[in-house]
Formats: structure tokens, sequence, C-alpha cells
């Protein structure tokens, strides 16, 4: 089983959903971005998605486009984000997810990416302009035999047919997202959501994880009860933003991390 | 020749597919569906077409050029005069297209992004002609340069919606309006304007644009006597006027196809638009193409004074027909385009789009060589009302800095001039 594998396993032996958080990479800058994955560890991520800055994030929100615009005026690039994934694993055992569009890991490579990945101690990639459909006989056997596994995603709108496609392509969880649009916060989660997810869940084998515009608590609990994993973008991102100067960030985060995932581990014995 | 059998659908030999959110994969096979569905059937050709002819205009004239022609030494060429279309451009053939298919899959919404203003304008007319909701995104820059269309689009009842990200010009927009197709994919039809982004839309756009070459072929035949030009020279941005010359033409081995890329004010990444000198086959947009970026998979950042050229990919097509060879592609700049521009109004009293300049620009290039028999077709995709003030802006700008060294006897790079042209603030 991969560490992914092995991360919801633990969960649900916990009987509870993972928590994912997301951050990008490199936001705002590679020394700060290092400290705030640990960060998350500390705050009781199970695991950590990490996001590659693109010039044009098509599935984005404003948030996550700031955050973006911040790393590249930073200077960072792929190979930076996975030199400083590499020095994190030294202090961080959660497993790491990439997320990136495919241009940045065309553009370098696809087997260099697959390898280099690996070696940077990433257990995940997701990329998010590439449909199953498109990685066949490429992308997602080069990370296969690189030990690293191959996420996608589903969407309101998959039909049967897509399900089963994206189910038999990814390994170590599906990413279902929410709702039609980009990632960002938003205040109500469809009643659909949950009775979308319960009936995906049956079709898909692996675990499913839910993403795109959770950020309370109370929606991470509703969401918590359906899906095997729960993933809080845009609003940790909006808090990097708004405190990037202070020095006592990785604290700020870290709570917020702890305060989000509560109602998960509420069952679970400290 | 490209084999059919050989091809991946939605694929013009390595290049094309579909690389999208999965909130999109299945919309795009329906819209693939419906689209080889419907585009079949006879009542909607007969629709398209009566719209075509009675509402656009269609057939446009093939103008022989004759003051033009002798300006350049008596060549024979042709302006296949697409800017006589209604709305101003051959856009306006792609947007009744995709709006009488929105219609027939119950879209009520549609969406689109504009770099010129031609295509947003194309979409808004179509929108209100068949009582279709449509917003338009475009790029602030663009905004600024092309405000005449600006304010048409608003006068047709479209919403514009101003983009503030990146380069604040078409690729902006594209990322704007594929992010409102995401999030209302299933109210909403996308109107993309050009050969670009993922299946079907390079084909889609292409058939809908097929009736320029197909429509110069007939009159080329009763107006010269053969059905073939010696040259036919298009501009490209994503690359669709030129695709619609050029598919009548690709078996015609005796027909020399050249497409013009803008070329800007240099050759370094950021100075120009031109996707065969420094791109490279990267994804953008939902389709795998030659893509100007930085070696790190990041978008470049393009320059053009004209606004429809100014994007950092083209058409998976045109990849496929560079490396294959049957299409040229050359770069015309900034200077040589407007020198163009003032060539065809001082000649034939045309006022050409700054897009359709760059082609004119190439046409010139090549004229002087050419034996006065020959016969030149420039597809004159679009007219020039809108490039009124740049032209004017540019020109003024030029004549300050030809006085200004003449005056300090500093020989000032021309690039700078251009540069501000562009980029200066009080426009």
């Amino acid at each position: 089983m991969s560490t992914i594998g092995a991360a919801f396993a633990r969960c649900r032996e916990e009987k509870r959903a993972a928590f994912i958080p997301y951050l990008t990479g490199g936001d705002p800058d590679l020394e700060t971005s290092a400290n705030l994955i640990e960060a998350l560890a500390e705050g009781g991520a199970d695991l950590i998605e990490v996001g590659v800055p693109f010039s044009d994030p098509i599935a984005d929100g404003p948030v996550n486009q700031r955050a973006a615009v911040r790393a590249l005026e930073a200077g960072v690039t792929l190979p930076g984000i996975l030199e400083m994934i590499a020095r994190v694993r030294a202090r961080v055992e959660t497993p790491i997810v990439l997320f990136s569009y495919f241009n940045p890991l065309l553009a370098h490579g696809l087997q260099t990416v697959a390898e280099q990945a690996a070696i940077s101690g990433v257990d995940g990639i997701l990329c998010v302009d590439l449909p199953p459909d498109e990685a066949d006989g490429g992308f997602r056997e080069l990370c296969g035999s690189a030990g690293v596994d191959s996420i996608y995603l589903l969407s309101p709108t998959s039909t049967p047919e897509r399900v089963k496609i994206v189910a038999e392509a990814s390994s170590g969880f599906v990413y279902y997202v929410s709702r039609t649009g980009v990632t960002g916060v938003q205040k109500n989660l469809t009643g659909e959501l949950q009775r979308d997810v319960k009936k995906i869940r049956r079709r898909v084998d692996l675990p499913l994880a839910v993403g795109f515009g959770i950020s309370s608590p109370e929606q991470v609990a509703a969401v918590g009860k359906v899906a095997d994993g729960v993933v809080v973008g845009s609003a940790l991102v909006r808090l990097v933003e708004e405190n990037r100067g202070r020095s006592d960030l990785p604290e700020l985060l870290a709570a917020e991390v702890e305060r989000l995932a509560a109602p998960l581990h509420r069952s679970r014995r400290r | 020749m490209r084999k059919k059998s050989d091809q991946r659908p939605g694929y013009f030999g390595p290049y094309g597919g579909r690389f999208v959110p999965e909130t999109l994969m299945a919309p795009l096979d329906e819209l693939a569906r419906s689209y080889d569905k419907v585009s079949r059937q006879r009542k909607f050709q007969r629709r398209l077409k009566d719209l075509l002819t009675n509402y656009a205009g269609r057939p446009t004239p093939l103008y022989f050029a004759e003051k033009l022609s002798s300006a350049l030494g008596g060549v024979r060429i042709l302006l296949k005069r697409e800017d006589l279309l209604h709305t101003g451009a051959h856009k306006i053939n792609n947007a009744i297209g995709q709006a009488l298919l929105a219609q027939s899959m119950g879209k009520e919404r549609v969406i689109a992004e504009t770099g010129a203003g031609q295509h947003g304008v194309a979409t808004a007319t179509a929108a209100a002609l068949l009582g279709q909701t449509c917003t338009v995104y475009m790029g602030e820059v663009d905004m600024r340069r092309q405000h005449l269309n600006v304010e048409r689009m608003r006068l047709l009842g479209a919403e514009v919606i101003q983009v503030d990200s990146g380069s604040r010009t078409l690729k902006d927009a594209i990322n704007e309006a594929l992010r409102d197709w995401v999030t209302n994919v299933r109210t909403t039809h996308y109107v993309l304007g050009s050969v670009l982004g993922p299946d079907p839309y390079p084909r889609m756009v292409r058939d809908f644009q097929k009736v320029i070459g197909q429509e110069t072929r007939r009159q080329l035949r009763k107006q010269v006597g053969q059905d073939w030009p010696h040259l036919a020279v298009a501009c490209v941005g994503g690359g669709s006027n030129s695709i619609g010359l050029f598919s009548a033409f690709l078996e015609e081995s005796r027909t020399r196809l050249i497409g013009v890329e803008a070329g800007g004010f240099g050759q370094d990444l950021g100075e120009h638009a031109a996707r065969f000198q420094g791109g490279r086959p990267g994804v953008l947009h939902g389709t795998k193409t030659m893509v100007l970026q930085d070696r790190h998979g990041q978008i470049a950042t393009t320059h053009s004074i004209s606004a429809g050229l100014d994007y950092p990919a083209i058409g998976p097509e045109h990849a496929l027909l560079h490396e294959e060879g049957r299409v040229e592609y050359t770069a015309v700049s900034d200077v040589e385009a407007i020198e163009a521009f003032h060539l065809l109004a001082a000649t034939e009293g045309i006022l050409p789009a700054l897009e359709s300049a760059h082609a004119i620009a190439e046409a010139v290039k090549h004229a002087r060589h050419l034996s006065p028999k020959k016969i030149v077709v420039i597809n004159l995709s679009g007219r020039g009302d809108k490039d009124v003030e740049s032209v004017l802006d540019f020109d003024a700008d030029k004549n300050k800095s030809e006085s200004k060294s003449r005056e300090t006897g500093a020989d000032r790079h021309p690039a700078e001039t251009w540069k501000n042209v562009v980029w200066g603030g009080d426009r």
C-alpha cells in the first residue's frame, strides 16, 4: 500500500475522514513555504497538498490566483518546489500530493518530473487539467514506475462512464470536486453534495476526498460524514495572504488547521 | 498528406486533445456529439446559410486590387473582403454557427472571450439576434486599445467584463471565460472565437470558417479562370481566418500558403507573438500546441500592436501544418503592419484591421518577386475602424521620436518607441 493509502487506512481505523490542507508552494517564498508545510503537519494534517504555481490557472479562483502570482514573482519554479519538499521531508512524514497544471510538468519532461518527485518525497501527483483520457500511456505509467500515485478528479458533471474511467485510472485516492466552478471559499455547500458523494463513493473503491469551497469547521464536519477526506485550500491560502508579514504565521496556520480539523478528531482520544 | 485514419479523434497529429478540468470533460463530449449531429442536419445548414447570406452579407467579394497590384509591380492581388461582413470581420461566420448550435442544445446563455473585440462583437450580435444572454471577457489592455468595440458590444446588450489578471490581454480573457464556463457549464455555451481550445473547438471553428476558402475557390474560377491562387496569405492569431481560407487549398500543391504571425517589436520572449519563432510544444487552454513559454513552463507574455494576434499559442492544426511543411509561417513587425495599413488606405481606399494588415505586409514582400501573371489572394479578415486610434497614436509617437532623435542626434532604438505605444500611460 502506498503511503497515501496507509494514511487513509489509519483514518478509517479511527472512523473519521482525513483532513487534507492545501497551500500554494512557494507562497510567499520557498523558505516560508517550507515552514508552513511543517505547520500544516503539526496542526494535524493527514495528507498535504502542495500547489505548483502556474501563470494561467484556469481552475482557480482569485485567492489561489493571487498566491500563484506571489510565488511566481518570488521566482518559484517546479524544481524549486521539489527541492523544498525534499528539505521538508526530513522533518515531516505526512504524505504530500503535488497539485499542478500540466504545462509546467510537460516543460520539465514527464519522466524527469515523475522521478524527481519520487526522489523528493512526493507521494502523489494531481494534475488539474490532465484528465486520465489524456494521461493514457504516458504520465500515469511514469508515475506508477516511480512509485508516485496518480490522483484524478471527479465532478458533479461526471457521467457514470467517466466515473468508471477516473476510478480505474486513479491510485491513492480520488478527488471529488464539490461543485462546478473554480477553487475558492463558499458560504453554503449545496444539499446535493452529500447525496452525490454517497452515490459516487459506492462506485469508487479508492478513498474519496472532497474539495473546492470548504472553509469552516461546520462544512468540514458535514463533508467528513460522507467522504474519506476533506480538502481545505483557499481558506488557508487566504490566511497566509493576510498574515504573510508576521513571524508567528506558522503558529497561526497550525492553530487554524487544528480548528478546522477538530470536528474530524472529536471522536478520537488524544 | 495526412491520412484521416492515422488520427486520434480530437487530434491533429501530436497536437490538440482535451486538457481540461474534469468538470468540462462530459460537457465537451456533449458539445462534440451535438455538433457532429446538428451540423449534418439539413435544417441547421439551411438556417446557417440563410443567416450568412441575408443577415451577415455572404458571399463577400473577391476584389481585384488593381491599384495595389500595380504599385507592387503588377502581380494580381485579390482581396477576400471578409471586412465587408456584418460586424466587420470573419468572426461572424463562427459566432452565428455556434450561437445556432447553442440554441439547438437548449443553452440560453453564451459567453465569449475577445482580443480585438471583433469576436466579442460578433457573439454579442448573434446573441441579440437569437435572444441569448451574452457575457464577453476582455483584457483591460485590449479594452483600452479597442474601446470602440467595447461600446458596440454594450449597445448590443452584452455584458463586458474587464479582465485585470496576467498580461490583461486575450490569454487572460480566455482564462476568465473558461472559469465562467466551468462554473455555469450546465446553462451556458462557450463561443470560443478561434481554432483553439479543447476538442471539438479547433475543428468546429474551422468548419464554420471554411466558407471563406470555398467561396474564394468558386470566385477565382469565375473571375480569373483557375480555381487556385499561386499564393494565399492570411494572418494567424489563433488561426481561424487563415484556416478558413487555407482549408480549400491544402490539397492543391500549386498553391503556396503563408500564415503571418505578429512579429511585434523584437525577437525576445515577450516582444512578439510569433509562436513558430521561439515557441515550444506545450498545453494552454485545453490544447497541446506550440506555445510561447519560459523554460519552467510558465506562459510568456506577448506583444503585438494588433490585439487579435497578441496570444502565446496557435491553433493545434496550424502546429501540424507547420510540422508537415504544408503551410509556411512568417512574422511581420508592428512597423511593417502599420506601413501596410497606410499602403492599402492610400492605394485602394480601404482601412484594414491591423491583424489583416500583417497579411498585406507579408504579401507586399512577395509581390515584388512574383511575375505579373501570378495570382495572390490575401484574406482581408477585418476592417480597420477599430484601429484608427492605435494607428494615430503609433504614428504620433513615431514622429515624436524621430524629431527627438533629429534634435539630439541620438539614435533611439525603434523598439523603445513601439513599447511606448502599447504600454504608454495615457491611452
